[in-house]
């Protein structure tokens, strides 16, 4: 994984796209490792300015809590926000669906969230690590990928749960007594469970393509309203 | 429905404690401070600077050090008091070789087991069979050799053991740094060399290969064992730690909120001197240090495993 410092985002069509993986804390290489492996480039965020030369997100897995106080204490929950209303994509396993959560039961002393995803999100909801487990999701919307069967085989630590889908989120995969894990609100993608831990690759797959069709619709919005100059964003100077 | 395109769907109902379970939690803690408590007030001071984890341990090892005698693990109603107290991962120590205190651990319901060189060894022959139990382990190693007996007994993660209770890092360092040049010695090791590798590495041909092969362990590398400044953290994460345990370091220190905070910003931020020179200022004292050159031998805890 590249430690590359913010740089300009390009659109231009053809070339690999550049996401952006949060590393306040967590499995940071885990999703690196499977973006590289769909041929994307991916960057480290740990500051605000690092945000703008993305062209999507992945907030890991890790300890929320500490993700939510490192992130607010960097000053970049409101650019997060922001981006992401702003609708550059994003794909949270775990603590990156925690984060996500527009609302948060059992959040731990203080534990804000980013939002996004109109779901309403219980912590540590199975229990602690002697209730983590592995086991077979049925996931349909992997079949719009039109490559391999819908099965995967998610692990869950100490994981967190969708107890609510609100009009703005859709499900996209449940365990087999119907309880939420995984839910989708148009680019971004919230997970209960670690695809990052067992090498499935294909709900990154899914996220990329979103990550594709944002950037071309991107193109084209600036094609309209400036067609001799594409933006550069500025990028906050590194704090010294 | 086709169920054959991934692999291992041929179990259709959930499983709990296996392999991929146990160091998929460990990953879940890289980039983190993981802070030794001995009271559930500590543990929520512990949680509200950002510690990823709590370790409950009855003395932290600058006490340990200090009065002496047995060390054991930890009363069980104040290792519940802290599980009832933090919504983090909570670890606790069981001494080298003691599987019925991992028992009691694993019974307690804690997160993950710690089977520590700063207790008193209960066997000094063998480490507990890990695979035996469904929570995660994490054991101390000085070596890289030493560190792959602890991941064939089942360990999920390794930590350098550095000298604990000090507050000198210069064991952790030498630790990290022997792990870390190892590993990058056998990635450049020919693939015919390996067997004398493993031979001289007292660890299995297998792992000995696979460590060769992917130029890193196959679970997470900590730090432990005399940190005790945000510029220590920020050192072992440079030298390539995959995150700290900080024991006495902490709550010996003038102000441990204000010091867990900041070791915790210097861990992500390791590579940025700016965030390292802002947050240690004014943190007030630092743990008194003892000289782990001026310790005799017999004291030396990262002396005890093999």
């Amino acid at each position: 994984m590249t430690l590359a410092p913010a740089v300009p985002d390009s659109a231009v069509p053809g070339t690999a796209v550049r996401i952006g993986v949060l590393s306040l804390q967590g499995d940071v290489r885990e999703h690196a490792a499977v973006l590289e492996h769909l041929g994307a480039e991916t960057v480290t965020v740990r500051r605000p300015g690092e945000l703008a030369a993305v062209d999507g997100l992945v907030i890991p897995g890790g300890e929320s809590t500490v993700i939510d106080r490192l992130a607010r204490l960097t000053g970049l929950r409101e650019p997060l926000r922001d981006a992401i209303a702003g609708g550059l994509p994003v794909l949270g396993t775990c603590a990156g669906l925690i984060l996500l959560a527009e609302r948060l039961r059992d959040a731990g002393p203080g534990q804000e969230t980013i939002g996004g995803l109109d779901v309403t999100v219980r912590r540590n909801a199975f229990g602690r690590q002697a209730e983590s487990f592995e086991t077979d999701l049925v996931v349909p919307a992997l079949e719009e990928l039109g490559s391999g069967g819908p099965t995967v085989r998610a692990v869950f630590l100490r994981a967190p749960l969708i107890e609510e889908v609100g009009p703005a989120a859709e499900v996209l995969a449940t365990l087999p007594d119907g309880r939420v894990v995984a839910a989708r609100q148009r680019s971004a993608i919230g997970l209960a469970f670690h695809p990052e831990s067992t090498g499935e690759n294909r709900f990154h797959a899914l996220f990329l393509r979103s990550v594709h069709e944002h950037r071309l619709a991107r193109a084209a919005r600036r094609r309209l309203s400036r067609p001799a100059a594409g933006r550069s964003p500025d990028p906050r100077p590194r704090q010294p | 429905m086709n169920s054959t395109s991934t692999p291992a769907t041929s179990h259709d109902a959930p499983s709990t404690g296996t392999p991929t379970l146990k160091r998929g939690l460990a990953e879940m803690l890289k980039g983190g401070v993981i802070m030794d408590v001995v009271t559930p007030e500590q543990a929520k001071i512990a949680e509200d600077a950002g510690a990823v984890a709590v370790m409950a341990l009855e003395r932290v090892p600058a006490d340990i050090r200090a009065q002496g005698g047995v060390s054991r693990m930890s009363d069980p109603e104040m290792i519940d008091g802290i599980i009832e107290t933090v919504s983090i991962p909570v670890m606790a120590k069981a001494r080298i070789g003691h599987f019925v205190e991992a028992q009691v651990l694993q019974q307690l319901g804690v997160d993950f087991i710690d089977e520590s060189e700063v207790l008193s060894p209960a066997d000094y022959i063998h480490h507990i069979e890990k695979h035996r139990f469904t929570v995660p382990f994490v054991c101390g190693a000085t070596n890289l050799g030493e560190a792959l007996r602890r991941i064939t007994e089942g360990a999920a993660m390794i930590r350098s053991k550095g000298e604990a209770g000090t507050g000198d890092v210069s064991e952790a360092t030498r630790h990290i740094r022997t792990i870390t040049a190892e590993i990058r010695a056998l990635a450049a090791t020919g693939e015919d060399e390996l067997y004398v590798a493993a031979k001289e590495l007292q660890a299995p041909y297998a792992l000995v290969k696979e460590v060769a092969e992917a130029g890193a362990l196959p679970v997470p590398l900590f730090v432990a064992g005399g940190v005790a400044t945000p510029a220590d953290a920020a050192m072992m994460m440079q030298l390539g730690a995959d995150g700290v345990f900080v024991g006495s370091g902490i709550f010996k220190s003038g102000d441990p909120a204000e010091r867990a905070a900041a070791i915790v910003r210097a861990t992500t931020f390791h590579d940025d001197p700016a965030v390292i020179t802002e947050v240690s200022r004014g943190l007030g004292e630092a743990m008194v240090g003892l000289n782990v050159a001026d310790l005799p031998a017999p004291h030396r805890l990262s002396e005890r495993g093999w």
